[in-house]
Order: structure tokens, then sequence, then C-alpha cells
């Protein structure tokens, strides 16, 4: 039981301080670079020897960023150029963007103008997912590697990218499997703590990660299982932060159960395949993925959410929106219309990383817990 | 003294229009009614992106209509509010492109006073625009369960496309094309896909020459008065309608240099380009305190918008000037370099940007764009609030006063030029 608590506050502590954990791999002489949200190649990253570490922003107020963006951008994006600018990110070797949307396009370009110490490698996914598309990300991919091989000094042989994609691949497995587990101890993994497990493998060798979440979801299984009598919530959006809302969440006995939220499961519940070609296996990844930043005229991710709110005996969803973010705002009416034919009321819940008082949000998810 | 000036202005407003206007307003007319018709004859209609490679369905013969011209007309007229309030009331944020919000309204009641679009048959859409294009026209071919052919073209973070890319965007067309012709059981005539790639071409070239004779000094025309010409480019840029057009519109634009005159109805003391897209519900508004001052605006990023330029029956030419072409594909230095060039040819004195609540992607690089340009030619700026289509986002007064600032500073630059300052 100690352990089990020692490491689920270990975890809590990398998510909660991730400047510290990158000192930490600086002090270990090792190279880190930084992953923009929501997608890069993460294992080209780790097959050239550095460390990946996610940049998903922060409480930083803008001050420095509003000379680059808008008010109306991206809180996430707005924190992130931030901290690059004030100097916070010292330390990396680059930072990986991908152009996903149409702020992280002028991010890669802000980002190039005003912080000129840490080199910017844009990626760029294709929309249309066809066998052409996929060939010029292989391409795409090819070009990235070549720019990862340069700072690391190391090749990124096919051996090492395969060893990179197998970690990869178990970390996923182990946080799909962590997350299930979790349903069953809904006592011990509050919303805060669920979201401290997933966020902190950002900031961590994804290997490291895997044994102590591995670790923790045994310890867990052997804990008999607790009834919860709360109500049980999924969340969907981009992130569900700052944690404070979800602590909100948890005084109002809501249990997240399951989640479609970019910075947790949507980064683990798509596996890289098996094939021949490490390149070419990464790039099927990203035909695989269902996300709202990636071209689906199906919407895919609306079924899957019905099917993730069946599966875990959802009450309600939260639709964590972050704000200006328009790839989530032109899903939302689809997915409000699908849980309003399904019965499952959800709530529409604005995040701002930059917002300090949550006296609204309280109110909110209060009422939504009451109505459910 | 402002108020006399202003009625001075509306006084010359009420001359007849030039007959190239009048041609554009026909052309339009006509491009919604055989939509219509050809939707009431059972064929196959679509709703298209406005930087979409058009030559493959204007050969093919099919029907295409433009959500974002049809949206701009509707905020031009002061009718899109019904629409927006709409949109917004079933779920769709004010943070999402006004644009679309009105048209994903009018997909539901399909109906708006001017010019209606029939509800289509597929969409047609290419993200060199813009990312959120791509969500839009997802959100209406799921809306109707219709085919949505995407030309996804990439952002351009380095200077030009990639062959990678242009291979990617090249096969992206040749399935478009195959889907279109089974889809609509018509067949792609390669002899008409040569003659509608010459129009368009012949298209961009008159469409650029009419925008550059605003660089004669005073200019022949209210720069304004091209908004009203953008349709053609936006809508027929692959007919021979719009040959005509511009043909006729160069004309008026030439007899007004030969004779010394001009549709700028006041002394033209300050020429400036104008930064993104037109502020539609308060066009008016925006051009009038513009003239208060003497300022006329003689180019805008329009200039070039449609200057996708490529060789006959070359594919992979067209694909790529679909992926080089529009400002928002592309990165910053590439943009920075074009407006640069741009305040020099048609000699501005100032630069004003259109801070457009509906566009992330012009808006979040907009800043560093400013700053680079003034650096670059010493030309100074100033920027104004406002939206493409939702008259929520803009403010009289903001305007105003921003406008003043302007010419403060171009007042300011001009002494300091006379007075041989560097």
């Amino acid at each position: 039981m100690n352990e089990l608590l020692n490491n689920l506050q270990r975890l809590t502590e990398i998510a909660e301080n991730p400047k510290k954990q990158l000192a930490h791999y600086l002090s270990q002489q090792k190279k880190v670079i930084g992953c923009f949200p929501v997608y890069t190649p993460e294992e080209l990253v780790y097959a050239a020897g550095m460390i990946p570490m996610g940049l998903w922003g922060g409480p930083a107020e803008p001050y420095l960023a509003k000379s680059y963006v808008p008010a109306f951008c991206c809180p996430i994006m707005q924190s992130a150029l931030e901290l690059g600018l004030q100097g916070s990110y010292k330390g990396l070797s680059a930072v990986l963007i991908p152009t996903l949307c149409d702020t992280l396009r002028c991010i890669t370009q802000n980002w190039k103008s005003g912080v000129a110490d840490i080199p910017m490698i844009a990626v760029s996914y294709p929309q249309n997912r066809t066998d052409a598309g996929l060939r010029f990300l292989q391409a795409e991919y090819g070009t990235i590697k070549q720019s990862l091989e340069a700072i690391s000094g190391q090749d990124v042989t096919d051996e090492k990218l395969a060893a990179a994609i197998d970690i990869y691949n178990a970390h996923n497995g182990t946080m799909r499997r962590f997350a299930k587990e979790a349903n069953n101890h809904l006592d011990m993994i509050t919303p805060r703590v669920r979201h401290n497990v997933m966020k902190s493998g950002h900031f961590m060798d994804k290997a490291v990660h895997t044994a102590i979440v591995r670790d923790i979801t045994e310890a867990l299984a052997n804990r008999s299982i607790f009834s919860w009598a709360g109500k049980r919530i999924l969340l969907t959006g981009i992130v569900a932060e700052p944690s404070e809302l979800l602590d909100i969440m948890e005084e109002n006995q809501l249990a997240v159960v399951a989640d479609d939220l970019a910075q947790e499961m949507r980064q683990h519940r798509t596996d890289i395949p098996k094939g021949k070609v490490p390149l070419q296996r990464l790039t099927l990844q990203w035909k695989d993925r269902i996300c709202s930043l990636a071209h689906d005229t199906d919407k895919s991710r609306i079924p899957l959410i019905a099917r993730q709110v069946r599966d875990n005996q959802a009450d309600g969803v939260i639709c964590c929106m972050m704000k200006f973010c328009d790839p989530e705002e032109y899903d939302f009416p689809l997915i409000q219309d699908e849980m309003e034919k399904m019965g499952i009321p959800i709530l529409h819940l604005e995040i701002d990383q930059q917002t300090g008082g949550l006296e609204q949000a309280k109110t909110r998810i209060q009422a939504f817990g009451d109505m459910l | 003294m402002m108020e006399s000036k202003a009625d001075t202005v509306k006084a010359k407003e009420k001359k007849p229009l030039p007959k190239s206007r009048i041609m554009v307003g026909e052309q339009l007319t006509q491009l919604y009614q055989e939509a219509l018709q050809a939707k009431a004859r059972g064929e196959k209609i679509g709703w298209s992106a406005s930087i979409f490679p058009q030559e493959i369905a204007e050969a093919l013969g099919i029907c295409i209509v433009y959500p974002e011209n049809h949206g701009a007309g509707l905020a031009a007229r002061h009718q899109a509010e019904e629409y927006l309030s709409y949109a917004e009331s079933h779920g769709y944020n004010m943070d999402i492109c006004s644009y679309a919000r009105i048209n994903l309204a009018y997909a539901e009641v399909l109906t708006a006073p001017g010019n209606n679009m029939p509800k289509p048959d597929f969409v047609l859409c290419c993200n060199n625009i813009c990312n959120q294009l791509t969500k839009w026209l997802q959100n209406l071919a799921k809306r109707y369960n219709i085919p949505m052919f995407l030309i996804d073209t990439v952002y351009n973070y380095t200077p030009n496309a990639s062959d990678d890319k242009v291979r990617y965007v090249r096969s992206q067309i040749d399935n478009y094309t195959r889907q279109l012709e089974e889809l609509t059981g018509k067949k792609l005539d390669p002899a008409r896909l040569e003659a509608v790639m010459r129009i368009s071409l012949k298209n961009k070239d008159l469409w650029r020459k009419a925008n550059e004779l605003l660089a004669h000094k005073p200019a022949p025309l209210s720069g304004f008065e091209l908004f009203n010409y953008m349709s053609c480019m936006v809508c027929c840029r692959g007919k021979e309608s719009t040959t005509k057009i511009l043909e006729q519109l160069i004309k008026e634009i030439e007899e007004h240099i030969k004779n010394g005159t001009s549709t700028f109805p006041v002394e033209e003391k300050y020429r400036i380009f104008w930064e993104g897209i037109a502020c539609w519900p308060y066009l008016g508004h925006t051009l009038k305190t513009l003239r208060q001052y003497g300022i006329n605006l003689v180019a805008t990023g329009y200039v070039n918008a449609w200057g996708l330029d490529y060789e006959l029956n070359d594919l992979d030419g067209l694909a790529r000037a679909y992926i080089d072409l529009p400002n928002n594909n592309n990165n910053l230095e590439t943009v920075v370099n074009r407006r640069i060039a741009a305040v020099k040819q048609f000699r501005c004195d100032g630069v004003l940007y259109h801070v457009n609540r509906s566009c992330k992607v012009m808006d979040c690089q907009q800043y560093e764009l400013q700053r680079r340009v003034q650096e670059s030619t010493g030309v100074p700026f100033t920027s104004f609030d406002g939206d493409q289509a939702d008259f929520r986002a803009y403010s009289e007064a903001q305007y105003e006063t921003r406008i003043q600032g302007l010419v403060e500073l171009m007042e300011e630059r001009e002494r300091q030029i006379g007075e041989g300052v560097k």
C-alpha cells in the first residue's frame, strides 16, 4: 500500500513540476526535446537517445506573448509561447511543433521569431490519410529524423526506432490497463490523481513511466474493488486543467471513468501497428488516430465517445472546451446532439489555463452533479 | 468640417455604376440561378472553398457555389445576424469563423434574402486558406451525409512546397477528379480542361493588372471598389464572363488614367495597404472614415490572392500553385517579403491591419508581420479590431481613433522625409 501511495505521489510531483524534471534530465547530461500538443513523432526523439518532453502550457500569465498573439489565441499556446519567451524552457535542445491547427501554424513562426535560442522543428501531418498522404508523412518524418540526428549526434537506425516503438506501445497498453483498473478504485484514483498519472507521462522517459504505472496498476488490482456511490463522468476536450477543476469534480462526488482528452487517453488509445519499416509504422499510427485535429468526415470521435460512455457506465459527459480551440468547437454541437439522443447529460465547461477564479466553474460543476 | 466632406462623398456616390460593376452583379446572379436550375434538373451541385482547384469542376461543367462569397454578401447587406444567432443557439461557439457560422446556419434553413444556394450534393474543400475550413466542411458533409473532397495543401513552414508535398497534393487532385466523375457521371475532357486552365490563367493576369493599375499615383480608382470585383475571382475565375468583366474594368481604369481622373472623390493625400479580409458589415464606415482624411486604399492582400500560376496541362504545377500561393498557407518570411514588395510597388504611406476576429491564421502572426514590414519599409501602421462578417466585433469609435493616429504618424513621416530625416 505504501509503495502504491509513494508511486502515485511521485507521479503527482512530476506532473506538477515539469521544470524540475527538465533540470533532472539535463543534470544527467541528457538532451531534451520539447514536444508541443497534440501529437509529435516522439518515438524518433527517443530513438535518437533524447528525452521527449511535453509542453502543455500552464498557469503562466501572458505578458511577452502578447507581443505575438492576440488575446483570443488558445491559452495553451499563449502560455507555452510565454514560457519560451521568458526563458523557462532554457535547456531544451529543440522543440517540435505540429501544424495541426491554425494557431499552431502561427506558433511555429512566432517561436522562430521570438525564441531564437531553441531551434524549432515543424511537423506537418497530412489530413487526407490515404496512401499518398502517408507517403508524404513518411518523407516528413524522414526530414525530422535527420534534424534530430544532427542534434543528438546519434543515428536513428531501424533497430533503435523499432525498440522505441515497442516502448511506446508498451506505454500505451499500460496506460489503457491503468485507466480500466482505476475505475475499480475510484476512492483512491480521484480525478486529480488520474490526471496526474496521465500527465506525468509527458515529462518522463516512457520506459520509466511505464514501469511505475504498471506497478500502480498491479497494486490496484490487488486491492478489493471499491463500490463508488457517486456519479461517473467522461471528460472530452484538449485538457482538463487547471487541476483545481478536478478537485471541484471530486468535491461533488464526480469520478472520471473515461476520457477523450488530447492530453490523456487520446495519446494512448492508438498503438503503432506491426510492420517491417519502422518509419512507415509510425505513419500508420497517424492514419488510425481519432481526434478533432485529424480529418474525418465520419466524425468517428462521436461514436467513440458514445461507446466509452456505455462501456464505462458514465452518467454524464463534461466537455472541457479549451477557449478559442476551433477544432474542438466545431465538434461540440455534434457531440451534444449525440449525447442528447442517448439521454446523457453534457456540460460545456470553458477551460482557460490562465484563469485564476474558478467560482463559475464550481457553480456549474455543482449544478451538473446535482442534475445527474 | 468632417460632416461636409462626408456629405460630398455621399453625393458623389450616387453616380451611376460603371458598366463593369453591372456586369459583376449580373454574373453573380447568373451563377446562383444556374446552380438552382441545375439542382432542379437533378444535376449534382457543390459548395466550395474559395481557393479550391476549381479548374476540374469547371471543366466538367458542374455548378459550384461558394459559401464564403454567400456569407460575405449577407454580411455586407446586414442580413447575417439571424444566421449568426441561429448557429450560436445550436452550439456553435462565437469564436468560430463568422463565414462558417453563417453557412452552417444557412445549411439548416437553405433560404436567404438575395441569392440562394441549393442544397449541396458534395463539398469541395482546400485548406490552403485555413484549417477551420476543413472542420466547417466536415460538418456540412456529416450534416448532409454527402462526400467531401478535401485537397489538403499542408502548411508551408519553409518558403516553398517540397516535391513530396506536390506529389501528395497532385494525388488528391487526381482522386477528386476521378471521384467527381463517378459521382456526377460526367467525364473530364482534356481539351476542355486545357481551355479552362487557359481562361483561368488569363483571368489571373487580368486581375493582377487591374489591381496593379492602382500603383499609378494618384490612383485612378478608390481601392475599395476592387472589393466589388472579388466575386469574379472567388466564384468564376475559370469562366470567360470574368475575362469580359476584367477587360471592361481595366478599360475603365485606363480611361481614368488617360483623363487624369479618379473614382476616389477627394484629393489622394495618403495611400495605404489594407491587410486582411474586408470588414463587410462596415464596408461603408471603413471606407468613408478613410476618405475623410484623403486616404485611399491602393493595395490589399487580394492583389495576388488569385495569382495561381501554372503551365497549361501541368497538373503538378497546378498543385504547386495551390500550395504556394495563399498567404495563409505560408510561413511568415514569405508573407513579410510579399508585403514589403507591395508597400514599395504601390508607394504606400501606411499599412492598416484588420485584426479579423474570425481569422486566427491571419491574426496569430500579424504582430510580427507588422513589426517586420515597418522595420523594412519605415512605413507606419495601425490596426483595428473587426470581423469579416460578424458586426459585433467592430467599433466605429475605435476605428476612427486608430485612423486618426495613423494619419498623425503618416504626417510625421512626411514631415521627416521633407526635412531629409532618415
